[in-house]
């Protein structure tokens, strides 16, 4: 009985027995939690940069097996191991920093843009008892952390000392700034149901997944998400035939491996994130009830079929012109963001007798109402391109508008 | 509680007049305005100070409102003063706040 | 001294020695990026004083908006180090006598006074105060509409006087 306790709850049992351990070899209890509190950063850091390991060559296979090719395969039996022979190949590599470039500035971008995407894993939750620190303002500490990535991307490309890093900089900036606002909506719809902005009390609230109550919020969360991390359909900035690697053209070697792997982590953030706020994060069921040693796996799974979606995009979409992707962003997902916020403020009013009943009827009337919003903005667009294309001349969706 | 409130009042206070000083001596018209907004900070870490010793006991939470209004108001006056400093900028070729002197060019 | 005390001292030399850099750094673009710093080392110390949401939204607005549109002002009036563009003006040491002394007098009033603290916990649940007491009409919704329409009204005002004829 205790042994299948054990192994139930392996992962807390584990923490107490080291716990334990420590204790009893004499230390202080302060010293035993600062112990602890090491350890656990340097599993979550560790855990984080794991992410880029495991997806760099799922990427790269999942890519190639989509455009009928077998993709890196030389590595393992598989090609599993890319990712190790890409960090060689990196770490071999000569550092050049260009003459007039400011040098602790272009030193500084790399650290800086690693280190706000592995903050982001101290507030998800891998399970009931298994977060980081569940800190009152969770969700909000998501979003503000994101903000400081911004920074980083202006110091990458003001350290190069090349303008056209700078104009890609800006482009950036621009494009990060806008598809903050429709993200940090539908964070609020998601508040407003939950109740809280913590991480973990967010999960404990999802009875049904939020996705399948506001399946506008999730789809506009996954979109923000994806021009947020610089994923196609949304990365034009660091696409090859386009600015070539954009803001981090004058980086070479570790540093560019830097960037390369705050992408990879900030994307694998990004999909535990989402899985967290509308996928039911570490619910699967009732089964992290019984056996709370699979939570870990389960969020792992969500992420990796969040992430798969993304891949999937990458594969099949082309890419989105630079004023379009801004256009659609303040022109369309912002209004619909706020049309969705003031459903869900509408329907938490909802008088239910019964609290058991209130996840259940409150959930069945917002995915009501979003189906009649998506259902009246299909009809606007509807009727917006069938008038474009009685237009006399259609330079009006294939130009800049002025 | 470990940390007297004079401490966070002083430490506001060298802010204060690090930014005062800023102000003060600089000729770049945003250097000056970066100063303000150090002087701002300072005002919204005295705010918050104050509540959290003297008002959190009622469970009111006037200070927090205070300092979010001072926050708003900040960013409002920085986007506009920006505004300003580029418009200026465009028109006579210089931020230096000593060469704005005259009305006519 | 204990934890909290010194993690004060941590802080208070980040946020004085990001100011002190703001004030003093030719190279403007460096003065921005110590002003970010000084913003970080506040937020620090919103979170040491138990008002977490603000320690949030100070990042959020401040490192996140005000820091890049400093930068980007910075970057299009382009004025930053040569050599004959002096950093300070002919006042600047009266200036900062003037800090020093205002510094020295606030310092001496508030070592002396006593204050009326009261040694007491935050109520768990100020966030929900704090929104709640945003839109009650008994609270604070009145300041609220008006920085709302403030804002409306700066957005307004930064687009049409930036904007190229």
């Amino acid at each position: 009985m205790g042994f299948w306790h054990f192994i139930l709850n392996f992962w807390t049992e584990l923490g107490n027995w080291a716990g334990g351990v420590m204790t009893g070899w004499g230390l202080p209890p302060w010293a035993v939690n600062l112990i602890a509190d090491i350890v656990g950063v340097l599993i979550l850091v560790v855990f984080g940069i794991m992410a880029v390991l495991i997806f760099t060559p799922m990427e790269r296979k999942v890519i190639a097996r989509m455009q009928d090719r077998p993709g890196p395969n030389r590595v393992w039996p598989y090609g599993l191991l890319q990712a190790l022979a890409d960090a060689i190949k990196m770490l071999t590599k000569e550092d050049v920093i260009p003459r007039y470039a400011d040098r602790a500035l272009h030193m500084l971008a790399p650290i800086l843009v690693v280190i706000p995407a592995l903050l982001v894993y101290a507030v998800l939750p891998w399970g009931p008892k298994l977060i980081g620190q569940d800190l009152n303002v969770g969700v909000l500490y998501i979003v503000a952390v994101g903000a400081i990535h911004v920074l980083a991307v202006v110091i990458a490309a003001w350290g190069s000392n090349n303008k056209y890093a700078l104009l890609s900089a800006y482009r950036t900036v621009n494009q990060l700034l806008a598809y903050e606002v429709p993200m940090v909506l539908c964070i609020l719809a998601v508040v407003l149901f939950a109740k809280t902005m913590s991480t973990q009390g967010i999960v404990e609230a999802q009875t049904i997944p939020y996705f399948v109550v506001m399946p506008i919020a999730g789809l506009i969360f996954l979109i923000c998400a994806l021009a947020e991390t610089n994923r196609s359909p949304a990365d034009l900035l660091e696409a090859d035939s386009e600015m070539v690697a954009g803001y981090m053209i004058e980086y070479a070697g570790m540093k560019f491996a830097m960037f390369f792997i705050a992408e990879y982590v900030n994307m694998f953030a990004a999909a535990i994130v989402i899985s967290t706020l509308f996928l039911g994060g570490y619910k699967f069921f009732g089964l992290e009830k019984v056996a709370p040693v699979f939570a870990p796996m389960i969020v792992f799974a969500k992420a990796v079929f969040v992430i798969f979606c993304m891949l999937w995009f990458r594969g099949t979409w082309p890419r989105i012109r630079f004023d379009q992707l801004i256009g659609f962003a303040w022109k369309f997902l912002v209004p619909l963001s706020l049309v969705n916020l003031m459903l869900a403020a509408l329907v938490i009013k909802i008088p239910v007798t019964d609290p058991k009943w209130a996840p259940w009827i409150q959930g069945g009337v917002m995915l009501l109402g979003s189906l009649v919003v998506l259902a009246v903005t299909a009809l606007i667009l509807n009727r917006a391109a069938r008038k474009a294309k009685d237009a006399p001349a259609l330079k009006q969706i294939v130009t800049v508008e002025r | 509680m470990n940390i007297p409130l004079s401490w966070y009042l002083i430490v506001a206070a060298a802010l204060f007049c690090i930014g005062l000083y800023g102000v003060l001596s600089r000729r770049n018209a945003i250097a000056i305005l970066m100063g303000v907004e150090l002087m701002l900070n300072a005002v919204n870490i005295n705010l918050l100070a104050f509540w959290r010793y003297v008002e959190a006991v009622q469970g009111t939470v006037t200070g927090q409102v205070f300092a979010i209004i001072v926050i708003t108001v900040a960013a409002a006056e920085a986007a506009v003063g920006l505004a300003l400093i580029i418009a200026v900028y465009r028109n006579r070729k210089t931020v230096n706040v000593e060469d704005v002197d005259l009305m006519k060019l | 001294m204990n934890l909290s005390q010194l993690v004060f001292i941590i802080l208070s030399a980040v946020a004085l020695i990001g100011a002190v850099g703001v004030v003093t750094n030719r190279n403007l673009f460096r003065a921005a990026l110590f002003l970010v710093l000084s913003f970080v080392g506040v937020a620090g110390f919103y979170i040491l004083l138990e008002a977490e949401i603000l320690a949030m939204v100070q990042l959020l607005v401040y490192v996140g908006a005000i820091a890049i549109l400093i930068i980007f002002a910075i970057m299009l009036s382009r004025q930053l180090m040569s050599p004959e563009y002096k950093a300070r003006n002919e006042q600047w040491l009266w200036g900062l006598v003037a800090a020093v002394a205002l510094f020295a007098v606030l310092a001496y009033i508030l070592l002396k006074v006593t204050w009326p603290t009261s040694e007491s916990t935050v109520p768990p649940d100020a966030i929900i105060r704090l929104g709640l007491s945003l839109i009650s009409p008994k609270g604070f919704v009145l300041p609220f509409e008006v920085a709302s329409v403030l804002l409306l009204v700066a957005l307004v005002g930064a687009v049409i006087i930036a904007r190229e004829k």
